[in-house]
Parts: C-alpha cells; structure tokens; sequence
C-alpha cells in the first residue's frame, strides 16, 4: 500500500525541459509544486566537470547519462505480425534520465516548426488536393496555429539563450537567417556561433547553387548570456563532447543550466529525485485526477494528492503511464479505434559522406549545433506535385565533435581490422565530412504505441512497445532529398561520395535520433486526439501530458524547441485560463 | 571503470554529504524511505560524483585466465598489427583494457535489461544473447581454442601471425561455427572491444601514450578550441592529452 502525504496544488512528473519549465511557471503564479523525477539530481559542477567529462568510453559507449535499460526499457517490432522484443541496449534513440533527462546529452538544435505544421493536413488538402495524402498515413492538424505558438517560442529560446540569425521578422526578411521560417517577433538571444570548416564550405558550395544557407540556430550560447530567470551561462568552446555529454561549461541549454538553479530557491517548489511514478490515480468515474503514486529507490510506494497532475517526462514515460493509468483508450491499429498510443512517429534520418584528399577539416572542432544549413528541401518548401510523397529534411553540415571510438569514417569496402584499415583510418579520420538531412516522419496507421504483453519492468510493469516502420512515402522522400543533398555534395568536389538515404525496415541497433513523437497527441477533436491545444486530457481537465508525446506526426526538424514552447503554452493553459475555471475543460 | 551506483547513492549525494545536507531531506516522516527531497539552495561538493579510477595496468589479470589473456593478446595484435603507424594492440593495452572492462560493471551488462525469456528475434531487434560480456568471453575464447587444438594442433596464441589473420577472417566471415556461442556474437564483441580499448582515454588500460591519438591526430581532453574554430584547413599541430595529463608534466622542470 502507498502512504499517502499531504496534498498539493500541482505534482509535475519529470524534471527534464517540460516539466521544469511548467513548474516554475506555476510556481510563479502563486501554486505549491512537487516535482517527481526517476533519476539523480544533476548539477552541472558535480557531474559535468571539464576535468572528467570529455570521456567517449563513459559517456558515449557505456551510455552513463542515459536511463538504464535494467531501469527501463522498449520493446520493439517492425509490424503486428512479429513478436516485440526488448531493446537491451540502447542504438537507435538514447532516453535520458534524472534532472535535466535527456535535455543534458541531447546536441543543443533549437528550431520552430514551421506555421504550415501546425495546420499540417489542412494545409496539403489546400494545396494539393482533398484527396491528395495517401492512405497510408495519418496527417493531421495540431488544434493550435502559428500565431499561438510564436510568444512560447519566443519565451522558450530566451531562457535556452538560443544562438542564431533570424530570417523573418515583422520588418522583414533578413539576409543570412532561414527565409523558409515564420514571422519572429524578436531575433535570437544570442548572435550564431563561429562556423568550423566543413560547414563553411558548404554554405559556399550551397550559396553557389542558388540556395540560402543560414546557421543552423543552436541552444549552445555564443557569448556571455543571462536569461530572464537570473541564470548566467558561458559561451560555447567548441570542444567536441557534446551529443551524448553533459556540457562542463554551462554553454548548452537544459533545465539544470537554465531553469532548475532559479526553480529549486523558489519556496514553493521541492524536487523528489529517485521516486519513480508508478500512475496516475483517478476519481471512480475516471472524470478527475486525483494525484500520483511513486516508488522510492527503497521500493516504499507513496501517494502524491494533488489538485492539479501534470505528466511532462519523455515521450515513452508519457505513453506508457497514460496506458497504464487507464487514460484514454488505447489505440488499436486494426479498428483505428483509441487515441493512447496513436500516431507514433520518428525522424528519417539520410546522410552523405564526402571523403576528400586536400582537406583537414580538424573534426575534433565541433559541437552538438554548431554548423550551416538550408531548407530548400524540407517540409512543404518545395512543390511536391508529381513527386509521389509529402515531406522533407533539413539538409546541413553540424560538425559534433570526431571522437576516436566512433567517428572513423571509411570508405565502402575497406578492411574492418588490420594494417590496410588502420591505413584508411588514418588517411580518412581529418579529410572527410558529412552532410546530413533530418527528415520529418509522417504517422501511419500501423505505427502506434502499446503495452507490451510478456516483457515487464523492474516494477512488474509492463514495457512500452513499439510497433513501426518506415512508411513508403517516407521512404520515397529519403530518396529523393538525399539526391538532391548528393548534387551538392559532387558539386564540393570529394575524391569520393557515399550516399546513405534511410532503407527500411527500420532498425533499432544505430543510432539515428531521440526524436520519438506521438502516442499521445494534441488536436482539436478528441476522436484522433488526447489532449488539446492547451496539452490539456480530454474529459480530464486536471490532467496535462506535455512533450513530443504530443506531435501528430514529425517534421524535417529537431524536436527541442517545440517541447519547449509547448511547455510555456501548458502553462499559460493553466495559469490563464484553467486556474479561473478549475475542473474545465478550458474552452478558449 | 567505476559505475554510479544510483540506488546506493540517492539523489547523487554520497552518505556523508546527505548526512551534512540541509537541503535533503527524506520524503515523509520515516527516515526509510530513500527518496530525496530537495529545496532551497543546493548543497555539492566539486568532484564527487565524477572521477573515475584509472587502471592499474601493473597488476595481474583480473578476469582471464593466463591462456585466456595469451589468446586476447594474440588476437588484438592481430586485429591492430604493429607497423609504420602504430605499435600493436596487444603493446597499445588492449588486452588489459578488455579485462579491466570485463572485471567491472560492463562485463556483467548490470545497467541493461537481461530479462527473459531470451528469444531470437529479427537483425533489427538486436542483440537478444542472455549472456554477459564475461561469458561471451569465456565461452567463445575456449572454443576458440578448441577449434584451434582440432584443426592446427596448437592453441590460437600459437599460431604463425598468417594463420590468425586467416582464423580471425573466418570467424569475421562466419566460415567458422564455433561451438558454445554463435561465432558474430562473439567476434563482433572481440572488435568492438578492442577498438574501444585503443581509442579510449588511456586511463581505462589501453590506448598507451595516446598512440591512436597521435596517429589520427586526435587531441584528446582538450576544452577550448574557440581560438582555432575559424583557422580552416590548417594542422594545427596539438598534441594530445588524456584526462590523466601527458607523460612530459610528471617531469620537473
């Protein structure tokens, strides 16, 4: 049984970006908050220290930041017709844990999706046709639009001291920036970082060719910078342990550098780290939340009463505690019935590798975000007419850091092992580059979340199940943006080119992005949704699930900062409008 | 390497510092429960929860066998030979490393999910093996040497450097089975390892003097590059260094 403590105004679930953004809101607007986290407490002196840190054998092989699959963990399967097997080491995405979660390892790549996303489906009906999206996949519109989603935007990339060059402003278009993004209504906190090699001859090449490259805009901060929570961070030193590091410099953005330092001196606040959460508990009639229950690392159960429940940890964690607590109905591919673990989706993930033989691009410069892009072939920016698929990626050249364990790119062919692979090793490690294109992820029907039947966790429960794979329009665009990402590759001059457009099925050893989406997703129609526009439950007003959980499919970018702004939109749901007419469904 | 014991020690603080801590506090009113509390102004102490300890690569063998280290120093000498830009795996430490890997917490696999009921699934649902390093290493080394006894009379430490390149290709290319363990389960372990060990920091047993480092140019634990992030296409010339400093600032000056 759970010992029951005193209640609280709101429980927030997860302490990475989205729940301790929420948290301090609320805490702000007057609420006692408990903030639940599985993990350790995380400080950047404590367990980022420049001295330790720049480890690839701790960090990047043994995975020492991300959640231990012993903790937790997926299953995993291409089609109902297999049988899901467990995920024993992490390969293709990498779930963090404690505070901070995966907002302490993840590279720092701050984009807002476009306006055309949140109005997806209605969007491509306009311009292509009512009968244009094949059956195949599952569009549909986020119950929001851009001009909602643009202060949360705003407000998210202050406190991240995001880096970058804005392309559109209400003055204007600005030369240099994205001429593809929505109207901002103010630049980017901090000025773009300086460009390594690689990236900076393809923004030459790119130029050249008509297009418009631009820094790829980056929550690593240039220069000195001090957000509107008080917190001061340092500039990026481009040391090359980023993606799968904590940042020892206080230059990468998570929450544990921007917002947990401000949050945990506020009176109002305590974090429980090492608590797990177990479920959600409701009223009998399933209409109110009534509060959580966790388990302590001594495996004692408490019982967390709140007013207000909001679930904000990774995409997996909200799914599989929304199946488990009986939230929704879960979703069932072959009636299309359900809306708990609908409309899964990932990232398609393409690459080109260019070996030259008069560069040194001096690989181990880098950092998570630091590079040059263009956007030419993402998303809806070009005509699809004719093309056989919707979609597209973000095409650039993000140096992170060439680490010797696992970046020693080769030619197709060379030896694995002995002196003719030491040889091309060593003649390859400093004159190849890459570029690559992150593609978006159109849900599907067949691709969904689901408890899995025989497989449990530590606690006895049971693991999420993934069941997906790569549909045939995303496997069409990969084809087709990974060309056009190799014309201009040829177009830089290598000795050699490699294409690597994403095959199917898809596979979950390599790595390929933690950019899991779905399964629990916003809109305006409670039939193919689960929460609203204000990331509030259907028929349980006091309830909030926040995150990429809530993505009715994935465009050609990187998450981040929409988890981030949809954050500050929950929050402004609550404290603007749900706290006026609590028990409602806001209605605005 | 040390493994971060999240249950011993909750909320990343050690005993002592729980013990001396006013912003913990336990959950509740039972001093049972382990589930931390945090408010108000944190309380750390710089490098606790960070070090790791360098091997001692001066000791005895801590998991193999004499015959089991011979056959690991035989093969990762074969796998990274000794020429004009390298010494060899076996003199880089690689076989040291492996072991001190297997002697820790890797070689039991205690972070991963090693629950059954273990089953062969697709390639893309990966590696379902319920065994652990430690015994991939065990088994797969003793029928290693066994084919070895079968087929050439001697054990695979034994065998003419051309004779290991053509069994260490056979079991690359499944052309041999051997019996135990399924043949790519283990050698693909054994190359993973043994390019770990050389690419690592050499605190963790191999890599010696920063060999691969200075062979691909590689400089290390280095922090800062924001004076070289705009010099392009240009050596410029680092040395390296390892978390553990550089041989030449243990000499006085």
């Amino acid at each position: 049984m759970a010992t029951k403590l005193p209640p609280t105004d709101a429980v927030v679930v997860g302490l990475g970006w989205a729940g301790a953004i929420i948290a301090n809101q609320l805490v702000d607007a007057g609420l006692k908050v408990v903030g639940v986290e599985r993990g350790p407490w995380r400080d950047t002196a404590k367990d980022f220290n420049i001295a330790s840190v720049t480890d690839e054998l701790r960090y990047a092989q043994r995975q020492e930041l991300m959640l231990r699959t012993a903790q937790n963990t997926i299953t995993l399967r291409n089609n109902p017709t297999q049988t899901a097997l467990p995920m024993r080491k992490w390969g293709s995405f990498h779930p963090g844990n404690g505070t901070g979660g995966a907002g302490n390892h993840w590279a720092g790549i701050t984009f807002r999706f476009q306006p055309e996303e949140f109005r997806l489906k209605s969007h491509l009906e306009e311009r292509y046709g009512a009968d244009s999206i094949p059956d195949e996949l599952s569009l549909q519109d986020w119950g929001t639009d851009w001009e909602e989603m643009e202060p949360h935007y705003d407000a998210f990339e202050k406190i991240a001291g995001t880096s970058g060059r804005a392309g559109q402003l209400a003055s204007g278009r600005q030369e240099g920036g994205n001429p593809f993004e929505g109207t901002r209504s103010s630049d980017y906190p901090t000025p773009p970082l300086k460009q390594p090699y690689s990236p900076t001859l393809f923004a030459e090449t790119a130029r050249e060719m008509g297009y418009q490259p631009f820094p790829v805009p980056s929550s690593l901060v240039s220069e000195t910078y001090t957000n509107p929570l008080g917190v001061t961070m340092g500039p990026c030193t481009f040391c090359g342990f980023c993606t799968n590091y904590g940042c020892a410099n206080y230059s990468k953005a998570s929450a544990i550098t921007t917002v947990l330092p401000t949050l945990i001196r506020k009176e109002n606040f305590e974090a429980r780290t090492h608590c797990e959460v177990l479920k959600v508990t409701t009223d009998s009639d399933g209409r109110r939340a009534t509060g959580i229950v966790y388990v302590d690392s001594a495996g004692r159960r408490w019982e967390q009463p709140a007013e207000i429940v909001i679930i904000a940890a990774f995409t997996f964690e909200n799914v599989r505690l929304m199946l488990t607590s009986n939230i929704g109905e879960a979703y069932d591919p072959a009636t299309r019935r359900g809306t708990t673990g609908r409309n899964y989706a990932y990232q398609t993930a393409n690459n080109v590798q260019l070996f030259f033989d008069d560069k040194n691009f001096n690989p181990y410069i880098g950092a998570g975000a630091v590079g040059m892009g263009i956007d030419e072939f993402n998303n809806d920016n070009f005509d699809h007419s004719g093309l056989g698929f919707f979609g597209g990626g973000s095409t650039r050249v993000t140096p992170i850091g060439a680490t010797p364990i696992n970046a020693r790119p080769t030619p197709p062919g060379t030896p694995r092992w002995g002196s003719n692979w030491k040889r091309a090793t060593v003649d390859n490690y400093a004159s190849t580059m890459s570029i690559g294109c992150e593609a978006s992820n159109y849900s599907s029907p067949n691709n969904y979340l689901s408890l899995d039947p025989t497989y449990r966790d530590r606690l006895g429960r049971p693991l999420l199940r993934i069941t997906f794979d790569f549909t045939q329009n995303d496997l069409r665009m990969a084809q087709y943006v990974t060309e056009k990402t190799a014309e201009i590759a040829r177009r830089m001059n290598p000795r050699q080119i490699v294409a690597n457009p994403r095959t199917g099925p898809w596979d979950g050893r390599p790595y390929q992005s933690s950019h899991v989406v779905g399964g629990f997703v916003m809109g305006a129609d409670p039939s193919n949704s689960s929460v609203n526009k204000h990331l509030q439950v259907w028929g349980v007003p006091n309830l909030f699930v926040v995150g990429a959980s809530a993505f009715p499919q994935n465009p050609g970018y990187n998450p981040t900062g929409t988890v981030g702004a949809l954050a500050f939109k929950a929050a402004d749901g609550i404290v603007n409008h749900y706290l006026r007419n609590p028990g409602e469904m806001i209605s605005t | 390497m040390k493994e971060k014991d999240d249950d011993a020690a909750p909320g990343g603080l050690t005993r002592r510092q729980l013990l001396g801590s006013s912003a913990a506090l336990l959950v509740g009113a039972s001093g049972a429960a382990k589930g931390l509390t945090f408010q108000g102004t944190p309380e750390w102490k710089p490098f606790d929860n960070v070090a790791v300890e360098p091997v001692d690569t001066d000791t005895a063998w801590q998991f193999f066998t004499d015959e089991e280290a011979a056959t690991v120093e035989a093969i990762v000498e074969r796998l990274i030979p000794a020429d004009d830009l390298s010494m060899s795996g076996k003199e880089a430490g690689c076989a040291v490393f492996i072991d001190r890997q297997l002697a820790g917490a890797y070689g039991g696999y205690e972070r991963l999910y090693m629950h059954g009921p273990f089953q062969d699934g697709t390639p893309e649902q990966g590696d379902q093996s319920a065994l652990t390093p430690k015994q991939r290493y065990r088994l797969g080394l003793g029928a290693l040497n066994d084919h070895c006894r079968n087929e050439h009379g001697a054990v695979f430490a034994e065998l003419s450097e051309e004779q290991r390149d053509q069994l260490l290709a056979q079991l690359e290319q499944e052309e041999i089975q051997l019996d135990d363990i399924d043949t790519q389960l283990f050698f693909e372990l054994v190359l993973t390892n043994t390019m770990e060990g050389f690419f690592a920091d050499p605190i963790y047993g191999g890599n010696r003097d920063m060999v691969s480092w200075k062979m691909l140019g590689f400089p290390g634990a280095r922090y800062d590059y924001r004076n070289y992030v705009e010099r392009h296409n240009e050596d410029l010339g680092f040395e390296p260094v390892s978390i553990g400093g550089r041989p030449d600032w243990q000499t006085q000056g």
